[in-house]
């Protein structure tokens, strides 16, 4: 089961601080994020590509999206 | 539907934009190097209301108006209106108030800071090496767990009640129109003379925001963000958009001939430089601890963040104060009482940032 952060309802720039920590801590290959905003989603996104993750996955979800990041091979 | 606005094309186009409508903006009649100022202009709005009753700054800034309604239409348009609220109000209210206190010192929002550098106005580095301390600061307490909790989901009429609000203003403005010579019509102000008494023509200045509210929307476009990103995460997306806003309206200030280089004699500007500095540190840091610069604050308000709306609200009493109790500069330079405040607001901000921690994993 993959760790899932919550980040709904946090103001910038809090959702890409938590998808960062998780991403140096983790020892998954994937993680799953919870946003309640478009900006949230992209900035996650954004962030978690530069550290060499993908969004593999977004899907809406209660009001916000469920975004499921994996490290690139 | 992929948002081409917050790619990095979309975020230079979207900053080019901007810096080419604010020099616009000027050339039609906004004051000088202040085709668009959030700050200066949300204080313009509280001087229409008569909530300052500074004579030179009083004027109903149909652009601020428009980039709530735009971002407003955008986010209904594009699906993204999300009616939120509840993440610490209050103190987003004091950032809001002393964002207003710091950016009326040095005399301009982050956007302003850079219509003044691209129109020749060199007072304006010293405001931007401030806005950039002070977000280096805010990032020191992001880093050390500074978090002023979650939002929640709120009815969509919350979500209604900022943009409401400038609708309001905008009927205001319409059935109390400018009388040639006078200095107020039915109840609102109208400035004779100074910065409140340049103004492109009404239709244009609204036309130009509700464009620039749609665009900033879409895009997300924020000068704290842009230098915080970069700080925090070595991320350049949103920080060339701000460098394009620069570029942009350099080089329309160089066609328009409204480039003046120098430090001296700049317009609504003094030479203070350390209270230049000083106030955008304050302004920078209060941003940073609020999520989102001036203008991101309209849009984010126009989008259904009730607490966005809370910190522009802020801004508009900080304003009330400003004005009212000698706290902003003017050309003379920095007052005694406005370095009072700036001193207050810092240890308001500095308390705010060491006192409001949690675990960043667990919740409040």
């Amino acid at each position: 089961m993959s760790k899932i952060i919550d980040a709904k309802g946090l103001s910038c720039p809090q959702p890409v601080i938590l998808t960062l920590n998780a991403i140096k801590k983790t020892t998954d290959g994937e993680l799953i994020i919870l946003v309640d905003t478009d900006t949230a989603k992209e900035n996650v996104s954004r962030a978690a590509s530069a550290q060499g993750w993908e969004a593999a996955d977004i899907k809406p979800e209660n009001d916000g999206y469920r975004i499921t990041l994996r490290k690139e091979k | 539907m992929k948002n081409v606005l917050a790619t990095k094309r979309g975020i230079i186009g979207v900053g080019i934009a901007i810096g080419v409508l604010a020099s616009l903006l000027q050339f039609w009649g906004n004051p000088a190097n202040m085709g668009i100022c959030v700050a200066c202009f949300v204080r313009d709005i509280t001087g229409a209301l008569g909530l300052h009753r500074a004579p030179v700054v009083q004027y109903m800034r149909p652009e601020i108006i428009g980039f709530v309604l735009g971002s407003f239409v955008s986010a209904y348009i594009f699906k993204e209106f999300r009616p939120r609220l509840g993440s610490a109000p209050v103190v987003r209210f004091t950032l809001g108030f002393f964002a207003m206190i710091g950016a009326l010192i040095f005399l301009g929002c982050p956007w302003r800071a850079l219509l003044r550098l691209a129109g020749g106005d060199f007072n304006a580095i010293l405001g931007l090496l401030g806005l950039a301390a002070g977000i280096w600061i805010g990032t020191m307490f992001l880093k050390s767990g500074y978090n002023l909790g979650s939002s929640h989901k709120t009815y969509t009429s919350a979500g209604w009640i900022f943009p409401i609000i400038m609708l309001v203003f905008l009927i205001i403005m319409l059935f109390n129109p400018m009388i040639a010579g006078e200095s107020k019509s039915g109840i609102i102000f109208y400035s004779l003379e100074g910065p409140g008494s340049l103004h492109a023509p009404l239709i244009i200045s609204l036309v130009i925001g509700l464009v620039i509210g749609v665009l900033a929307q879409r895009s997300r476009f924020c000068t704290m963000g842009a230098i915080r990103d970069l700080i925090l995460f070595k991320q350049t997306h949103l920080f060339v958009g701000l460098i394009s806003l620069a570029v942009a309206a350099f080089i329309m200030n160089l066609v328009l001939n409204q480039f003046n280089p120098g430090f001296a004699n700049q317009p609504v500007a003094h030479t203070m430089h350390i209270w230049n500095f000083a106030g955008m540190v304050l302004a920078g840091l209060a941003f940073t601890l609020a999520g989102g610069c001036p203008g991101r604050q309209l849009f984010l308000s126009g989008e259904g963040d009730g607490d966005a709306s809370v910190f522009v609200i802020g801004m508009i009493v900080g304003a009330a104060f400003a004005h009212n109790f000698g706290l902003a500069s003017s050309g003379a330079g920095a007052t005694t009482a406005g370095i009072v405040a700036l001193s207050i607001g810092f240890i308001s901000c500095l308390l705010i940032g060491f006192t409001m921690k949690e675990n960043i994993s667990g919740g409040i």
